[in-house]
């Protein structure tokens, strides 16, 4: 086990219980702002000091409040890179990836690592350049050499996109993914994006209000997440309350219809399902629905629909490809929520 | 023509200007940690003589530093020197009346200092006193400096203060403020006059220093500021 994480802290009316472990693996922590996610990273760090409990990393205890160890975030080799990446302005590249050397203790070592990670990262170039004439990406790059240049037990990545256009994002995040396996140890990823944090991770741990609320692999979180907080950071558009009739039927509440579901319902007491789930054929939980509102997406339509004769009900979303849509497009339609693609979630 | 009074005045200036450098950058350092009741408290004291009139502090100094007073006397004692009316005496007063200008100046350029810059030096294994002289001081560096520049300005015109604790000696305490309030009460009007232009010739080199050191900081700043836009 490369990290474990067993924390409490009380800011104010705000909670953060925080229990994480990961072996050499990037896991994810999926939250809305202000859930704890950056919080959590910077008492990794040392940044913060957690009121009471326990991190250990590669063995190493960094912080055990039961035995008065809080480690200094120099002694913690906790490599954290912020998401404005916090590159001294003051010193060229080159200074920027010397000073993340500085606890090399051999000098020629140092310098044949800051000569390679130079190299392997393409910043030849740039050496002698200030960090306010590098684009988003490059200053990434620079954070990313300095930091591991100094050796690292573990990266911890603060939203590493959120300060980068949105074209330069898909780059970065393959040049991320090859710098995550070379690193071959422990990655913790913070981020409020599904799609960046499902094609980065191993597993993902949903956070809300200073919980975890869920953790597990990437596809069994977005397949199955469990908690209506968990669908909604997964993308999930479509939820509804829900009345529990039998043990494999519930009322959704919100959309005013009762569905067959492939799980067996036990406490919980919301549903969802997401957009493109729904099918235009198909025999179960069939309904025939008002098409309230089309709006049309870059490459695909979304579609508004209210089960008939239920107008006060939310509407469910719908999206399907543009060609599909205007084949079949009516005023009415007849749609299949499949089963096995409702979610049943806990409040 | 005496030069005396301009070398006096340049090395109270001077010793103070540097003592009050490091006590400045000290103070606003260490204020900033504070926790926040403490700080507003701590901060109004250290600010206080800014607004104080000169003559209070020199009234208050003396109190505390004339040869019949408490640590005068003692100080009389055991060093056998009194600590007023000596060209150094000068040094007290510009120092306490000048103490403001740099903590203040320090504390606001330092409140601007992007912590992320300290916390992820600390994290890639940089001690905190690399990062204070290497990153902290650097990137605050233009505010500092003015700071330390309007400082020595207000060092060398300072009167009311100085001629409480050091007076007014010729060849000995006398500075340019000092010589030139003399000479006008002595109705040496001509010689006044030449210290006074002397007077406005430092304050506008002076002031000069200030504009271009903060020209220079917007450049330095503004790559440090177009860094954060663009996170």
């Amino acid at each position: 086990m490369s990290l474990f994480v067993d924390i409490e802290k009380k800011l104010g009316s705000f909670r953060l219980k925080a229990e994480l472990t990961a072996s050499d693996e990037t896991l994810a922590l999926l939250g809305a702002s202000g859930c704890g996610k950056s919080m959590t990273l910077k008492c990794i760090a040392g940044i913060e000091k957690p009121d009471r409990g326990k991190i250990v990393v590669d063995g190493v205890t960094l912080y055990d409040s039961e035995r008065d160890i809080n480690l200094s975030p120099q002694e913690r080799r906790a490599g954290l890179i912020f998401q404005n990446y916090a590159l001294f302005p003051n010193m060229t590249v080159l200074e920027n990836i010397r000073a993340g050397a500085r606890r090399g203790k051999d000098p020629a070592a140092r310098e044949k690592s800051i000569a390679g990670i130079i190299d392997s990262f393409g910043l030849a170039g740039l050496a002698g350049h200030y960090p306010a004439m590098l684009s988003g990406g490059q200053q990434q790059r620079v954070a990313l050499a300095r930091i591991l240049v100094s050796q690292p037990r573990i990266l911890l990545l603060d939203e590493p996109f959120s300060a980068l256009d949105s074209h330069l994002r898909f780059r970065m995040e393959e040049e991320l993914r090859q710098v995550i396996r070379r690193f071959g140890k422990t990655v913790i990823l913070v981020s409020h994006n599904r799609k960046e944090v499902f094609r980065l991770s191993d597993r993902i741990a949903i956070m809300n209000n200073g919980q975890v609320e869920a953790i597990g692999p990437r596809h069994a979180v977005f397949e199955d997440p469990r908690t209506r907080t968990g669908a909604l950071l997964t993308g999930c558009k479509n939820i509804s309350r829900i009345r529990k009739v039998n043990d494999h039927r519930i009322e959704a509440l919100d959309w005013g219809i009762e569905l067959a579901v492939e799980k067996k319902v036990t406490d919980e007491s919301f549903a969802g399902i997401r957009t493109h789930e729904i099918q235009a054929s198909g025999e179960e939980n069939k309904f025939r629905c008002t098409v309230v509102k089309e709006v049309e997406n870059p490459f695909s339509c979304t579609v508004l629909l209210r089960p008939e004769g239920k107008d006060p009900a939310e509407p469910i979303g719908w999206e399907l490809d543009k060609t599909t849509w205007n084949r079949i497009r009516a005023e009415y339609i007849e749609v299949s929520l499949p089963p096995g693609s409702v979610m049943l979630l806990k409040g | 023509m005496d030069w005396f009074p301009l070398l006096n005045s340049l090395r109270i200036a001077g010793i103070s200007t540097s003592i009050i450098f490091f006590a400045g950058l000290a103070a606003a350092y260490y204020i900033a940690k504070t926790p926040p009741a403490v700080k507003g408290l701590l901060d109004v004291a250290l600010t206080l003589p800014l607004v104080l009139p000169p003559t209070v502090i020199g009234y208050l100094l003396l109190r505390l530093l004339g040869p019949n007073r408490f640590f005068g006397a003692w100080f009389l004692d055991v060093f056998g020197t009194r600590l007023t009316m000596t060209w150094w005496s000068a040094v007290f007063a510009t120092a306490v009346v000048i103490f403001p200008l740099m903590y203040r100046t320090a504390r606001g350029a330092f409140e601007a200092f992007d912590e992320t810059l300290a916390y992820s030096g600390q994290s890639m294994g940089l001690s905190d006193t690399y990062i204070f002289w290497r990153i902290r001081m650097p990137c605050c560096r233009p505010g500092i400096l003015a700071g330390t520049v309007l400082a020595f300005a207000r060092a060398l015109g300072e009167y009311g203060a100085t001629s409480m604790v050091a007076g007014y000696i010729p060849g000995t305490t006398a500075t340019v403020s000092t010589t030139v309030y003399q000479l006008w009460r002595t109705n040496d009007d001509a010689l006044a006059f030449r210290w006074v232009m002397i007077n406005l010739a430092i304050s506008f080199v002076v002031l000069l220093a200030v504009n271009l050191i903060e020209k220079n900081g917007t450049t330095t700043g503004g790559r440090i500021a177009k860094n954060r836009r663009g996170s």
